[in-house]
Formats: structure tokens, C-alpha cells, sequence
């Protein structure tokens, strides 16, 4: 074939529990000065799915501004957490609540151990996941970045695994990125990096390592200037994807130039 | 004379008229259109239930909507 094979420039998204996402950029709604300032920063980031938590309505206040009025869940897809639960029970009991508010079926499942790691509690998070699979749930679930404990939720049903790159908030970045590889490269559902990204660079890592997506949020709503760090983490999960699928060169312990080495003057 | 009944919502001790409804409660908070999830006794409430729904005396009741989050 004459000339350059036509680039497919466009990344055609992914899929998780049949839904069909074009950023690979998932992004939490907490941790920001305002709901100004959440919207803002979403926007930027070109985020299509947004991580939610459920909480008691202030009862002395109940006509404060909500979320909804600033991120409009008819815009981005809400997808319920079970942040602050410990138990099994707290987490089916929240994202229960969470589907009769919101009345649909996907959600984030964490279940978390006690600080200062906040590591996911996997006995706790396999009862969970049973529990909510049985009850019709869709369950993208927050885990260990253990191989065996991954299998394990994929083959029970759920629909998108997302082990932690670093603890909750840390912005660490992707500690075991060996580990990662090895969940993407067993996996048969869409693996997202959740938590631990600090840095733009950490979610180019995580995209270049081959995951479907990122999550994170603290990254976003901690920078000096979140909307902006918004945009870099668009821009890095768009070149960490392209990085991944153009495939990187080898590495070599000796220098190799990129010049021709004759026709040289002298 | 209607007399109360005391519940607890999300923690505190309420009074409520004898017979009301959970509807009349989350009208009684001020949710007019809410978008909220009740629990009352462990329980889901379904929207669809909050009219028919009487409160009775002791009932806990939660009532939770979505909040920033990561």
C-alpha cells in the first residue's frame, strides 16, 4: 500500500456495563472549596462519569444548594461510592440508598480498613460485591492491586475492577505498577486506576500501563489551581492512552544515536 | 386533638403529628422536590410509597442525598 496508513485519531472510548464512555478520565466530586469551583474543574477535565457519596441531608438547612444544581446528573453519570463504610453491611446499606436516589444500578464499591492507609478491606469488599451482584447491582469495584483478589470479583460479576495505585488521597502516584500490568493483562473487564494519582504524570503512567481508565479526585481538588489541573489530567490520560497504543521503544543500557553515524566531515 | 409522636431522623429526635406520612415529613423538613433516598427502619422507602407510608412511634428514619465525593 502507497503512503501513510490514515491515523485513527479519534480513541473510540471504552465500555463498561454496556455503557459507552469517551473520556477515559473518571473524576470525584469532593474535596473542593465550592460547588463553583467542582463544576469548573469538572468541566475542564472532560469528564463524562462523576464518583458521588451519599450522605444525611442537612435537616436544620435542607434548601442549601445540592450537587445536582452544579453537576446535573443528566450531563454526567453519577456513580454512587461507598466511601467512609468499613463494613459489608454499611456499603449495601449506602449504595441501596444511592440507587433509590438515583435510580440506577452502576456503582463504585469500596470497603475500606481502618487509617492510616484506609487499604481496601477485601474480605469485607468480596461479601459486599456478593450481596450487591445478587441484589442487581453493577459493581465497578475499589480493590487491592492483587492479581488473585482481582480474578476473583471479575469472575463473580463485576463489571469494571480498579485497584488503588497508592492509599486514598496520598498522591503517590502508581506504586506497583508491575502489579497493575499484571490485572490489566488477566482481566476481560475494563481496569481503572483508582486513587493514589498525584500528578499528571502518574495518570499517563497508569493509561501508558493500559488501563481503560484513571480515577482520582484529591489530584484535582487539592492543586493550588484545580481547574487547570483538570486540564492537564485530560491532556495526560489522552497522551498516556496514545503512549500505550503506539507502543514505546525498547530500552537499552547504551546509547544508541539518532544520527547517521557516516557521511560525517571528518 | 391530633396529638404528636416522636421519631428520629438522621440521628435526632423529632416530633411529628399522629398519622403523618413520610411525604408530610420530608414536606414537614422543607424537601419539596426532593431528590432523596428514605430509609425508615433499615428499609427502603420507594418514592412511590411516601404518601402511603404512615410514621409510627420509634421509627428511625434516614434520609440521604448525593454530596461531593471521590
Amino acid at each position: 500500500m502507497d503512503g501513510i496508513a490514515p491515523l485513527a485519531d479519534t480513541d473510540e472510548g471504552w465500555t463498561v456495563a454496556g455503557r459507552r464512555f469517551r473520556s477515559r478520565l473518571v473524576v470525584g466530586t469532593g474535596r473542593y472549596k465550592s460547588l463553583e469551583e467542582t463544576a469548573a474543574s469538572i468541566e475542564a477535565s472532560g469528564a463524562e462519569m462523576v464518583t458521588v457519596a451519599v450522605r444525611r441531608v442537612n435537616l436544620s438547612d435542607a434548601s442549601q444548594p445540592m450537587l445536582q444544581d452544579f453537576v446535573p446528573p443528566d450531563r454526567y453519570t453519577y456513580l454512587p461510592n461507598t466511601a467512609g463504610c468499613f463494613t459489608a453491611q454499611d456499603a449495601v446499606r449506602t449504595l441501596r440508598l444511592a440507587r433509590e436516589a438515583g435510580g440506577w444500578n452502576l456503582v463504585k464499591l469500596e470497603v475500606l480498613g481502618p487509617p492510616p492507609f484506609l487499604y481496601p478491606d477485601m474480605r469485607a469488599t468480596f461479601e459486599a460485591a456478593e450481596a450487591l451482584i445478587k441484589d442487581g447491582f453493577e459493581v465497578m469495584v475499589y480493590c487491592a492491586d492483587d492479581p488473585v483478589a482481582a480474578k476473583r470479583l471479575e469472575e463473580m460479576g463485576c463489571v469494571a475492577i480498579m485497584p488503588l495505585g497508592a492509599p486514598i488521597g496520598s498522591g503517590l502516584g502508581v506504586a506497583n505498577p508491575f502489579m497493575i500490568r499484571a490485572i490489566i493483562a488477566q482481566s476481560k473487564v475494563p481496569v481503572l486506576v483508582d486513587a493514589g494519582i498525584g500528578t499528571a504524570s502518574d495518570a499517563a503512567l497508569a493509561m501508558e500501563l493500559g488501563c481503560d481508565a484513571v480515577l482520582l479526585n484529591s489530584a484535582i481538588a487539592h492543586a493550588r489551581d484545580p481547574v487547570r489541573m483538570a486540564r492537564a489530567m485530560k491532556a495526560a490520560v489522552e497522551a498516556g492512552r496514545d503512549a500505550f497504543l503506539a507502543g514505546r521503544m525498547p530500552r537499552s543500557p547504551a546509547a544508541d544515536p539518532s544520527s547517521p553515524t557516516t557521511g560525517l566531515i571528518a | 386533638m391530633t396529638g404528636t409522636i416522636s421519631i428520629e431522623v438522621n440521628g435526632e429526635a423529632r416530633q411529628v403529628p399522629e398519622g403523618a406520612s413520610v411525604h408530610d415529613l420530608l414536606h414537614l423538613i422543607g424537601l419539596a422536590a426532593p431528590k432523596v433516598a428514605v430509609e425508615r427502619n433499615l428499609e427502603i422507602v420507594p418514592r412511590s410509597a411516601w404518601a402511603a407510608t404512615r410514621l409510627g412511634a420509634g421509627d428511625r428514619l434516614e434520609i440521604v442525598h448525593f454530596i461531593g465525593g471521590g
